[in-house]
């Protein structure tokens, strides 16, 4: 299916996507579509069975033009870098746009958890945030869309119709609204028009 | 009327005058921890102390002493597991137990000990290397209640299940059930391996060195400080540890962000175990 013409945000900083049940295929293929230069960092929290190492990081790293890593804790992010959440830790951003990480308890039954991390993105970022909500079986992510938005930043959500699981962007649209309905074929293009419009000058390059 | 808690900003300015607030009111020093996860505890305290606005809790948290003991959880307590990231306490066994075999007493500080997990596994591992007689631990949290906990050695049964999985995979020699008896729907760990255990209150943030260490085990304590109480932390590391030293931190957790990244090897880099020049 397909939506009406997407009005593109301006004076985006950074990137943030979450993903549940149906997430792997789905952010592979918005990873994929990132330019080598995006200008802003990226970061993804994907539902994750704890106690064990995450190969996501290379299998993302493999499809995507962008460096692909699980990051330090008070790591400073970088524009055209890619941050995946490390199994059983929160991932959170810190003013000034440092990596912190936590070992709360989970969310949702979830750590890494969506919430968390859009929240303190939210904070940091503002108007300047731009929030991706992908497929999932859960209702994480919709209170931080929710203060995503309430902070002036951009929501996306994908079209339930088309997410493997449709539960986690019903529950957004339900409880936080959003600035676009989008197919992940729509999400990718858009990503990749993005690119050149992104307020880089503000983050190192490398 | 703008709610505080709709403008984030405004919510982080009332976190930092609750902060301060507790400061002056308790000495315990909140004001450098990280503000990401601080912010979602303490929507968790409002919640839990029935407060809509944060003007509420501060009322509370100040004015009853005994409603801040239990706010105290929200600050602090973070559960662990026994032998967390078994590799940790693998690499341990193997490469740092045996140095620390060479001297005649050992000192091991596990700073923020919380409710002791990580103490009990360190315990274990020490007594199966035939270590424990002559090495003193030093428990250290800011926590009464964590400090209470991690001194009764108690869990519940429904979590032991996972601390012997760790166990088994950070090359345990025994069952861990040889080091506890089940009473009710807890596991009771042996008293024994307390005896060289000496549990003290002692803040990261505000006191200072008080002896000299061969190994301090930190492990997902620094994580909850901003970079300037990091910096803070293991400066008293460093200042604590023997000359060649270890120090242990949690799987994310890293020198390099500080200024004293030049002063530690980097002795086993993916089981975060530094070692001082």
């Amino acid at each position: 299916m397909s939506h009406p013409p997407l009005r593109l945000p301006t004076g985006i900083e950074a990137v943030v996507i979450g993903a549940s049940a149906g997430g792997i295929e789905a952010v592979s293929q918005l990873l994929a579509a990132l330019p080598a230069g995006f200008g802003a960092p990226v970061l993804l929290v994907l539902h994750i069975q704890s106690g064990r190492p995450s190969r996501l990081a290379p299998l993302f790293g493999a499809r995507c033009a962008l460096p692909v890593n699980e990051p330090e804790d008070k790591e400073p992010l970088k524009a055209a870098s890619v941050y995946v959440a490390p199994p059983d830790y929160h991932l959170l951003v810190e003013p000034p746009g440092i990596v912190a990480l936590s070992i709360d308890a989970p969310v949702h039954y979830s750590r890494p958890a969506i919430d968390p991390l859009f929240e303190s993105a939210a904070v940091v970022y503002g108007p300047a945030l731009l929030a991706i909500l992908l497929t999932g079986a859960s209702s994480d992510g919709s209170l931080g869309l929710r203060t995503v938005r309430r902070a002036g930043g951009c929501a996306w959500v994908q079209d339930p119709a088309t997410a493997v699981a449709s539960t986690m962007p019903r529950s957004a649209l339900e409880l936080a609204g959003a600035d676009a309905i989008l197919t992940i074929d729509e999400t990718a293009r858009a990503l990749a028009a993005l690119s050149p419009t992104l307020r880089a000058t503000q983050l190192p390059s490398t | 009327m703008v709610q505080e808690e709709d403008d984030p900003r405004l919510f982080d300015i009332g976190i930092q005058l609750l902060l301060q607030g507790i400061y002056l009111t308790y000495q315990h020093d909140f004001r450098d921890y990280a503000v990401a996860s601080l912010r979602r505890r303490v929507r968790q305290a409002m919640d839990r102390f029935g407060c809509s606005r944060l003007s509420q809790l501060q009322e509370r948290l100040l004015h009853e002493p005994e409603v801040f003991a239990q706010a105290l959880q929200y600050f602090t307590v973070q559960m662990s597991d026994f032998f967390r990231d078994p590799d940790y306490f693998r690499a341990l066994r193997e490469e740092v137990v045996p140095v620390l075999k060479t001297y005649p007493s050992v000192k091991v500080w596990v700073a923020g000990c919380s409710s002791g997990e990580e103490l009990w596994s360190l315990a274990i591992l020490f007594h199966e290397e035939g270590l424990l007689p002559r090495t003193v631990f030093y428990a250290t949290d800011i926590n009464p209640e964590a400090l209470r906990q991690a001194e009764a050695g108690v869990y519940p049964l429904d979590r032991v299940a996972q601390f012997s999985t760790n166990y088994r995979l950070a090359g345990g020699k025994q069952s861990l059930s040889d080091y506890y008896v089940c009473a009710y729907d807890a596991a009771a760990f042996d008293r024994k391996l307390r005896a060289q255990v000496v549990f003290a209150d002692h803040s990261l943030a505000t006191d200072h060195v008080f002896s000299e260490v061969h190994l301090v085990s930190c492990r997902n304590v620094l994580i909850y400080f901003n970079r300037s109480l990091q910096e803070r932390a293991i400066g008293l590391f460093r200042e604590a540890l023997v000359r060649r030293g270890f120090l242990g931190l949690g799987s994310r957790e890293t020198l390099r962000f500080t200024s004293h990244e030049s002063a530690f090897d980097e002795l086993l880099p993916q089981q975060r175990i530094y070692r001082l020049r």
